[in-house]
């Protein structure tokens, strides 16, 4: 399981965790879970118009994630969010279906493209993987303070002269970018669950921005190195493991947080007679 | 008149089954699609339209995989992911889409599964592009008859729950305080929205689903100011694109030299996206006209005016 070739595997997954945990954290505050979802999944007609013209997957992938960011939050501005999301992404994936059409070499990476690939990362991958990384994550830093405000007291933002609409452009721009950086390693569609579940238990968990952001890293790390075991153990798809784990780790945040709603924290813990002894 | 028509019209389209079958299909689902639609728009749960394609996606290859026809586990799955969405998602819109992300995630996750296992065990190849994408025209008259049975079980519940769900969609207050079932209402539209996606997704495919699902419903809430109205405006939309994108497929076998169809579902979606940006242009000209506070968060009013739909927006 930790052979030379799984190196890259490990390396990648962290990244991608890290990564995820930090702008999933977001996600789920904001309720952006939908463009979550749309733009990792438009963007992979991005890589199949890229092979069609005979171009780098990244750069149809990178094109694709960011007019769709683009597209969203311009429609999103006059009509619902909603549905400027529902058509954006199905306009994407209709050109996605016009490109495979138009080719017919394609088939066997569509698949690997949508779930991940993960145990199958070369050297070469790491390096952009990695500074794209770092981009989201100073990204996130720099609007950490607007993306909060717009996020939790709209009014108060609206109030300081923060710009909710640009703050939400430049969101779904990072957005874009993780997306870039992760669809050809992890897959679009388990992208999406890492963004979702860990950040989700993480703040049913601790309402305090910072701790939930660890958390959030910390329970998507976990969640992502397990699948990894696991999908090397099993030979089953990593998808479906980060699919059943996230969701798990969120259930698991809920009856947390159910069980000590019931059970007030006022209330000491009986000591055990025991110890006063 | 006879060239026009023929130019119009390729070569063999109304002869041919194939465009019998994908007409016929077309239009039951775009009708069923459409009435969901307008609930689904003004309740704001688009994103829950478009994950129900997917969970039931993933019920139909499940379903392959234990050598059962496609149509129960669509139709299955479908009914389930939505039940657990109304389950774990409270009340509120943030609340409802992260339900709806996390069904969502469980149920992709189960699709690779599901994909992995086929292919291993030596079936289709093409399956991974069949349930992304799916296909009219390979649609087979059998299943003409389910859709349609399907379709009327969907329009049937949403007739039946009409009254309280259009109360509890415009203000949920009101209708708590007046003793409508909301709760109740929510889950039963639920429910029938999960109908209607699968059996769209299984007979049209998960683009088209969604597409047909939100887009003439939303263009039609922003020209339109009553229900009824947005209804037939929603459902007119809809068949009309759908058939002139099968009529559009069909002829650009003729187009260039290549002797290629292009997928019916870039020419319907296309048709959509076009439809709803244009149906946009009254209240943006509107708004630019009246310079104002307000200015940039318009609240569709067109819809607004006539049903009390900002409340569905603010919830």
């Amino acid at each position: 399981m930790f052979a030379g070739f799984m190196i890259n595997t490990w390396a990648t997954a962290t990244i991608v965790a890290v990564v995820a945990g930090v702008v999933g954290y977001f996600v789920v505050l904001r309720g952006s879970a939908f463009p979550a979802h749309a733009i990792p999944k438009g963007a992979f007609a991005g890589a199949a118009g890229a092979s069609l013209l005979g171009i780098s997957t990244l750069i149809g992938l990178a094109v694709f994630s960011l007019l769709g960011a683009l597209a969203i939050g311009t429609l999103g501005r006059r009509g619902r969010n909603d549905v400027a999301t529902a058509l954006t992404l199905v306009m994407m994936l209709a050109l996605g279906a016009a490109f495979l059409s138009r080719t017919t070499q394609y088939e066997p990476e569509i698949y690997s493209l949508l779930f991940g690939e993960i145990l199958g990362v070369s050297t070469s991958q790491i390096l952009p993987t990695a500074a794209l990384g770092i981009v989201c994550i100073a990204a996130i830093a720099v609007l950490y303070r607007p993306l909060l405000l717009t996020s939790v007291v709209p009014e108060i933002a609206e109030a300081r002269g923060v710009r909710s609409y640009r703050t939400e452009i430049a969101f779904l721009i990072v957005l874009a970018l993780a997306t870039t950086m992760t669809v050809p390693v992890v897959g679009a569609l388990l992208m999406f669950s890492l963004m979702i579940g860990p950040p989700a238990a993480a703040r049913s968990l601790t309402s305090r921005p910072g701790l939930a952001m660890a958390l959030s890293v910390a329970i998507a790390l976990i969640t992502i190195w397990a699948a990894i075991a696991a999908s090397y153990l099993y030979n089953w798809p990593i998808g479906f493991f980060v699919g059943v784990l996230a969701a798990l780790s969120y259930g698991a945040g809920r009856a947390w947080a159910a069980r000590r709603r019931i059970r007030p924290a006022a209330v000491p813990p009986p000591q055990p007679a025991m110890d006063r002894a | 008149m006879h060239q026009l028509l023929r130019a119009v019209f390729g070569p063999g389209f109304f002869a041919s089954p194939q465009v019998h079958v994908a007409v016929s299909i077309g239009a039951v689902v775009a009708v069923v699609s459409a009435v969901t639609g307008v609930f689904t728009v003004m309740r704001g749960q688009s994103f829950a339209g478009h994950a129900l394609g997917d969970v039931s996606a993933a019920g139909g290859s499940g379903a392959l995989l234990l050598g059962l026809t496609p149509l129960p586990g669509f139709v299955g799955a479908g009914i389930a992911g939505a039940g657990v969405m109304d389950m774990i998602g409270v009340q509120r819109l943030r609340g409802r889409d992260l339900a709806t992300g996390i069904v969502l995630g469980v149920a992709i996750g189960c699709s690779a599964l599901f994909l992995y296992l086929g292919t291993t065990s030596g079936s289709t190849t093409g399956a991974t592009q069949q349930i992304l994408f799916g296909s009219i025209f390979t649609t087979t008259p059998g299943t003409v008859a389910a859709v349609a049975v399907l379709g009327v079980v969907a329009l049937a519940s949403i007739a039946a729950i009409a009254r309280p769900l259009l109360l509890s969609t415009l203000s949920p207050d009101i209708a708590a305080a007046r003793g409508a079932p909301v709760r109740l209402a929510g889950l039963l539209f639920m429910l029938a929205l999960a109908v209607s996606v699968a059996l769209s997704a299984l007979a049209i495919g998960a683009i088209l689903s969604t597409a047909l699902l939100i887009g003439p419903a939303a263009a039609a809430l922003r020209v339109t100011k009553t229900l009824p109205r947005a209804l037939v405006t929603a459902c007119l939309t809809g068949v009309a694109a759908t058939w002139l994108g099968i009529l559009l497929a069909y002829d650009s076998y003729y187009w260039g030299s290549g002797h290629q169809i292009l997928p019916v579902s870039f020419f319907v979606v296309a048709i959509i996206f076009a439809t709803y940006l244009v149906a946009g242009l009254p209240a943006a000209r509107a708004a630019r006209r009246r310079p104002g506070p307000g200015r940039g968060v318009t609240h569709e009013p067109a819809a607004a005016a006539g049903m009390g739909a900002r409340c569905s927006r603010a919830s």
